[in-house]
């Protein structure tokens, strides 16, 4: 064999390596739309969507399938988590590239690295015997709530929003920082009205990637929320119990038969990723579109 | 009557609110690793690691979830590496600059955005039902190689990027040819970095959860090929916990997934940290 031939196939093995990604993409979209589409075709994707009555194992009538209250429930826990984390990470972020001294910025980073190596299972199991419990006897209920979801996705979500965060003020050009400072403005006064608005769509982006990380988390969530598919009453009550689209797959794929209850958990599946792929897609195109404006 | 702060004031106050903020999220750190440690340190020992579960995990130890765990990381790592290191390669040596690379480039992207619980269904659909794996070591190792090849994609990636161009191109000027530039130049000189990102990746993979939950099956027997189902700690930790099993033995095996995952982290900062030292050099 030649060299030039030899070459040419080393290539063409990698690029097939490459082509394995997408390869897989598309294996996940065909076989999630084989799996939930007809049960989306039978019942309607707006029913389906929008439908406010999940009961798939009916003693007396039809069985229904309807997801709203998980859909809310998802997005519920993932805003309640922004709220909790946003105020926390954005100002640990500032913290970590405008004050702390080298020794506590190596404490953070280290912090932030053994916080993101947590596996959810753990954190869930904490939040458990932790924040349920604690939950329970500060406010009564079960404990099982829409809070509890929020804190503990809010810690996951913690180390993701520092470093987008930080990355963003990092590159706030240092000449912006100083003409602020010669201009006689405190250092309070140049991270608030200058650092911060400069950083703001890096900012943006992290709280939307942790937005669409936190509806796409499982484990943590389903330990902790209780997973009753119906809304929360009154709808404000966030000690209320509440069932996450990721939390039905997971409990449901136990004991559901084939057939149409296993094609709507697919179907689940199918909203799911739509929901957390535009997420996805709005985050990076505000880090793309920033990168090129900086240039 | 409005009084004025003065700025100082505010400046001061400002910046102990800030060191208060990140000295509080250091703290909930500290406070759940060391609730979980107090309260498991005491359940592990030889006998916890090396024995088989009794009464579905209420007594006995782990040691086949510990199996299972290696064993699911190792299937995923074994093909992860080689494709990802392929495709990263071919993504930043070989790649020309057209739609089908930007393809290319978003479907990894795409990858690495689907929730992990998709996937599951994925690995359940495709690998257990449609290729008739079944609930299996294979299985569930595929599957979390769907979940970490993404990573793996990028952080190879970044590590061929980081090599100088003077020598790739100086290689290329003494007449060797593209390959042989890649593996005699450019992948030595990327090794520790691609190493960190491997090493970092099978800490991702040891703690996932839901990806393998219908796809490598829940059993406590140890397995004998990676056609057998196993459980793993993570899922282990779940049904301890959720079904009320044994509340020490869940301390216990949670304590035991940290300590490999930290493990994991600190022998990835110390690859870095060398490879870092040498360069000083």
């Amino acid at each position: 064999m030649n060299q030039r031939t030899s070459e040419r196939i080393i290539e063409v093995s990698l690029f097939l390596a490459a082509l394995l990604a997408i390869v897989i993409v598309l294996l996940i979209l065909l076989f999630l739309i084989k799996e939930g589409a007809p049960v989306l075709i039978k019942f309607g994707l707006r029913d389906f969507v929008l439908g406010m009555n999940w009961n798939p194992i009916a003693i007396v009538g039809e069985p229904s399938y309807g997801i709203f209250p998980m859909v809310v429930g998802s997005i519920y826990i993932a805003i309640g988590a922004l709220i909790l984390s946003i105020p926390f990470g954005v100002a640990s972020a500032v913290f970590l590239i405008e004050i702390a001294p080298g020794w506590a910025q190596s404490v953070i980073r280290r912090g932030i690295e053994l916080l993101v190596g947590i596996p959810s299972v753990v954190l869930g199991f904490v939040g458990l015997v932790l924040l349920v419990p604690l939950i329970r006897h500060t406010f009564g209920g079960c404990g099982f709530s829409i809070l509890a979801g929020s804190i503990i996705l809010a810690i996951m979500a913690l180390p993701h929003i520092i470093t987008i965060s930080a990355d963003a003020i990092a590159n706030v050009p240092t000449s912006t920082r100083e003409a602020s400072l010669a201009l006689g403005a405190t250092r309070w006064q140049t991270i608030r009205h200058v650092i911060l608005p400069s950083a703001r769509s890096g900012i943006v982006a992290a709280v939307i990637l942790g937005m669409g990380n936190s509806i796409g988390e499982t484990m943590a969530v389903l330990m902790v929320t209780g997973n009753t598919p119906i809304l929360p009453e009154p709808i404000y009550n966030v000690l209320d119990p509440v069932r996450t689209m990721t939390s039905n797959i997971v409990i449901e794929m136990n004991y559901a038969a084939p057939g149409d209850h296993q094609q709507a958990l697919f179907a689940t599946g199918i909203v799911l990723f739509l929901m957390v792929a535009i997420l996805n897609a709005i985050s990076h195109t505000i880090i793309r579109s920033k990168r090129v404006s900086t240039r | 009557m409005k009084t004025i702060i003065p700025r100082n004031t505010i400046d001061k106050m400002a910046t102990v609110m800030l060191w208060a903020s990140a000295a509080s999220a250091m703290l909930l750190l500290s406070y759940i690793i060391g609730y979980i440690l107090l309260n498991g340190m005491w359940v592990v020992n030889l006998s916890f690691l090396l024995e088989s579960p009794r009464l579905s995990g209420a007594e006995g130890g782990i040691f086949p979830a510990i199996v299972g765990t290696l064993a699911l990381v190792a299937v995923a790592i074994i093909t992860a590496v080689p494709v990802g290191i392929g495709a990263a390669i071919y993504l930043t040596s070989y790649a020309p600059d057209n739609a089908l690379t930007r393809t290319i480039n978003f479907g990894v992207e795409c990858l690495a955005g689907i929730p992990s619980v998709v996937i599951g269904l994925f690995g359940y659909a495709f690998l257990v039902i449609y290729l008739g794996f079944g609930f299996s070591i294979l299985a569930g190792g595929l599957s979390l190689m769907f979940m970490i090849l993404p990573w793996t994609v990028r952080t190879s990636e970044e590590a061929i990027k980081t090599v100088p161009m003077e020598l790739s191109e100086g290689s290329l000027a003494l007449g060797a040819t593209k390959w042989q530039t890649i593996r005699r130049v450019v992948i030595p000189s990327a090794i520790p970095g691609i190493t960190t990102g491997v090493i970092l990746g099978i800490g991702k993979a040891i703690g996932e959860t839901a990806v393998i939950m219908y796809t490598a099956g829940s059993s406590l027997l140890l397995p004998h090929s990676i056609f057998d189902p196993v459980r793993t700690l993570p899922y282990h930790l779940y049904i301890l916990a959720s079904e009320g099993i044994s509340g020490k033995m869940a301390y216990g095996t949670a304590v035991v997934l940290l300590g490999m995952v930290f493990a994991i982290n600190l022998l990835a900062v110390a690859i870095q940290r060398r490879y870092e030292s040498k360069e000083v050099k």
